[in-house]
């Protein structure tokens, strides 16, 4: 019986076939197991990613391949940089995004460092804090085109009542109360995120810190300057990344409440993009050019995210793993 | 007034490891100045946030006249309750037909990523193969790629491969929202799971693909859920493809659909809208409440990895 059980191996080690071995080759299961999310993300991400800076250069119109469209080189370019609407654009999305991402990052600080005091109820006050953000945005958008109604807005109605004003607001008729307006409307929905995930943050700062620099005579905002912002800034740096990048590139909030009006004082450079390449005169080169234009300033969000991440990598000893 | 004895009568912490529970420092603070310094600006913050909704439902079940006359009636509240504008919605548009574009279309687009997504994340982080972390990162990278940028060229490539105006347009695009997400989102998972529970499989003689269905998936199932219901979020939410791919009325998705229903010229139905804006808004909201911990993972898990 023994002989029997040893025989038994042996047999297997010596013939190890091209299969057996293939079978327990890392880079070739790993090739199989990547399948599918590579076949995604090449088929669906990279090449329209290659694609548009492609058609940047030409002067497609919509269902051209790009194959079959006129080379045009630098000249979507050089005809955007000379063209008033899109420069208006450039100036709409960097004032959108800038004042837009500073109220986002203020605020949702503030209530996170509210949410993060002993409260009753926390759990559900989390959970209601986080609705803005469940709600696709096309749907609350909605709910704003309605407050903000030049006749029969609720705002302008109370505050009527209160005899603070005396005319109803146009709120979205007006350049500068429009671009208010979608930044009110931008951080209204992007304040939970950064409040939630900072919580998160500074849930993971131990309380001994802070009864240390109690003791030690710390004011308030010495604790905050000295301990919470310093532990803070590497998620710090990772969410105002991502809430810069979401900004810059938005969408749904424009297209829904203003489409880009009054007279393109809230136009981003997304919704122009789309305006000039599938609505409009469907000039694909030039929206693959303007959409082209935003892919330094995403770049740039990219680097400062990657710096981010490996100061905080830094901070705690991690290895690189 | 009562300073003294409460500082005496602290709970000893030694006898405890320091847990939230723990009193801390918190017996400093009063009530009078919490209420001004938190209850205060945490109370005007979630009222702001809240408006907005409550304003979508009050809208919904008022009554037609009642809508643009806000001088007659207080327009905060309503005191006869209607059910006409969701009645409208369900069965005089095609709206119950863009819900179930909606779901069905995010549904299995999230099914795709996630299946896609638990391959790639356990490859790399439990097979390795060589560069696995290069690819890691190049999935990360490709989670800050957005959609605005991509929804041009996209729309050729989705002409090109006859996917134009039908529901595969999307569910085939969405993915790839999603997958960079959800991917690494299942990393971070996958890495807290012991390499010994591996490392037995396989002396057992188990195959990878068994060690990844029954050991590491039952145990990633709080990631799966996570990522699932952010994906199913995500998707909902999305709106510049559904607004370039789609054309015709009947393939729409509710964000998409309800923004030219229910606007006759100039004249917009907004008890229809708020009604479409609430009902579209819903399911999401009632699943989030089941699972408030497994999303709140699953955004803080991003960004935190």
């Amino acid at each position: 019986m023994p002989e029997a059980v040893i025989r038994e191996p042996a047999a297997a080690i010596t013939a190890p076939s091209l299969w057996s071995r293939l079978k327990v080759n890392r880079d070739w299961l790993g090739a199989w197991f990547m399948l599918p999310a590579a076949a995604f993300l090449v088929l669906f991400l990279a090449y329209p990613l290659a694609l548009g800076i492609a058609y940047s250069f030409t002067d497609a119109r919509i269902g051209q391949d790009i194959w079959s469209a006129p080379w045009a080189g630098i000249d979507n370019y050089l005809w955007l940089i000379e063209d008033d609407p899109f420069l208006l654009a450039v100036f709409n999305t960097l004032f959108y995004t800038f004042v837009a991402s500073v109220l986002k990052f203020a605020i949702g600080l503030y209530l996170a460092i509210l949410l993060n005091n002993h409260l009753p109820f926390r759990a559900i006050i989390r959970a209601i804090v986080l609705v803005p953000f469940i709600v696709p945005t096309v749907l609350s958008a909605i709910a704003f085109w309605w407050i903000f109604d030049p006749q029969f807005s609720i705002v302008s109605w109370s505050l009527r009542q209160m005899g603070v004003i005396s005319t109803n607001i146009d709120f979205l008729g007006d350049p500068w109360n429009a671009r208010w307006s979608v930044i009110f409307a931008n951080v209204w929905r992007g304040v939970p995120f950064i409040a939630i995930t900072l919580l998160a943050g500074l849930q993971t700062v131990p309380p001994s810190l802070y009864e240390a620099a109690t003791i030690d005579g710390a004011s308030r905002w010495q604790m905050f300057r000295y301990i919470t912002y310093p532990l803070l800034t590497p998620i710090i740096a990772v969410v105002m990344t991502f809430s810069v990048l979401f900004t810059f590139t938005d969408f749904q909030l424009i297209k829904v409440l203003t489409n880009g009006g009054p007279a393109g004082a809230t136009e981003l450079m997304a919704t122009l993009s789309f305006n000039r390449a599938i609505l409009g005169g469907q000039r694909i080169g030039e929206g693959a050019a303007i959409s082209t234009a935003m892919i330094p300033f995403l770049l740039a969000c990219i680097l400062i995210s990657w710096f981010g991440l490996q100061r905080r990598k830094w901070q705690q000893g991690e290895a690189n793993d | 007034m009562t300073d003294v004895p409460k500082i005496l009568h602290a709970p000893p912490s030694a006898a405890a490891p320091l847990t939230d529970e723990s009193e801390g420092m918190r017996y400093l603070e009063r009530l009078p100045r919490k209420l001004v310094t938190v209850y205060l600006p945490l109370g005007i913050i979630i009222l702001v946030l809240l408006f907005p909704f409550y304003w979508m439902t009050v809208t919904a079940i008022k009554p037609k006249e009642h809508l643009l006359d806000l001088d007659s009636h207080s327009p905060f509240y309503t005191l006869s309750p209607t059910l006409d504008h969701i009645v409208d919605l369900l069965f005089k548009t095609d709206y119950p037909l863009w819900l179930w574009n909606t779901m069905m279309i995010s549904v299995v687009a999230t099914v795709l990523a996630l299946l896609a997504s638990v391959f790639a994340a356990y490859a790399i982080v439990r097979i390795r193969y060589r560069g696995a972390q290069w690819v890691g990162g190049l999935i990360f990278l490709a989670y800050l790629v957005p959609p605005s940028i991509l929804f041009i060229p996209l729309s050729t490539v989705i002409f090109e491969y006859g996917l134009f105006d039908t529901p595969f347009a999307l569910i085939l695009t969405y993915p790839t929202i999603l997958i960079p997400f959800s991917t690494w989102l299942l990393m971070g998972y996958f890495k807290t799971i012991p390499y010994e529970l591996e490392e037995c499989a396989l002396i057992d003689g188990a195959s990878r693909w068994q060690i990844l269905w029954k050991i590491v998936l039952p145990l990633a199932v709080p990631g799966l859920i996570s990522a699932g219901i952010f994906c199913l979020t995500l998707c909902w939410n999305e709106f510049i493809y559904a607004l370039t791919f789609i054309n015709s009325t009947q393939h729409k998705t509710v964000p998409v659909a309800i923004v030219t229903a229910f606007t006759d010229g100039d004249q917009y139905r907004w008890g229809s809208l708020m009604a479409g804006a609430l009902v579209g808004s819903l399911p999401l909201v009632i699943l989030y409440s089941f699972f408030v911990e497994h999303y709140v993972s699953a955004m803080t898990g991003a960004v935190k990895e």
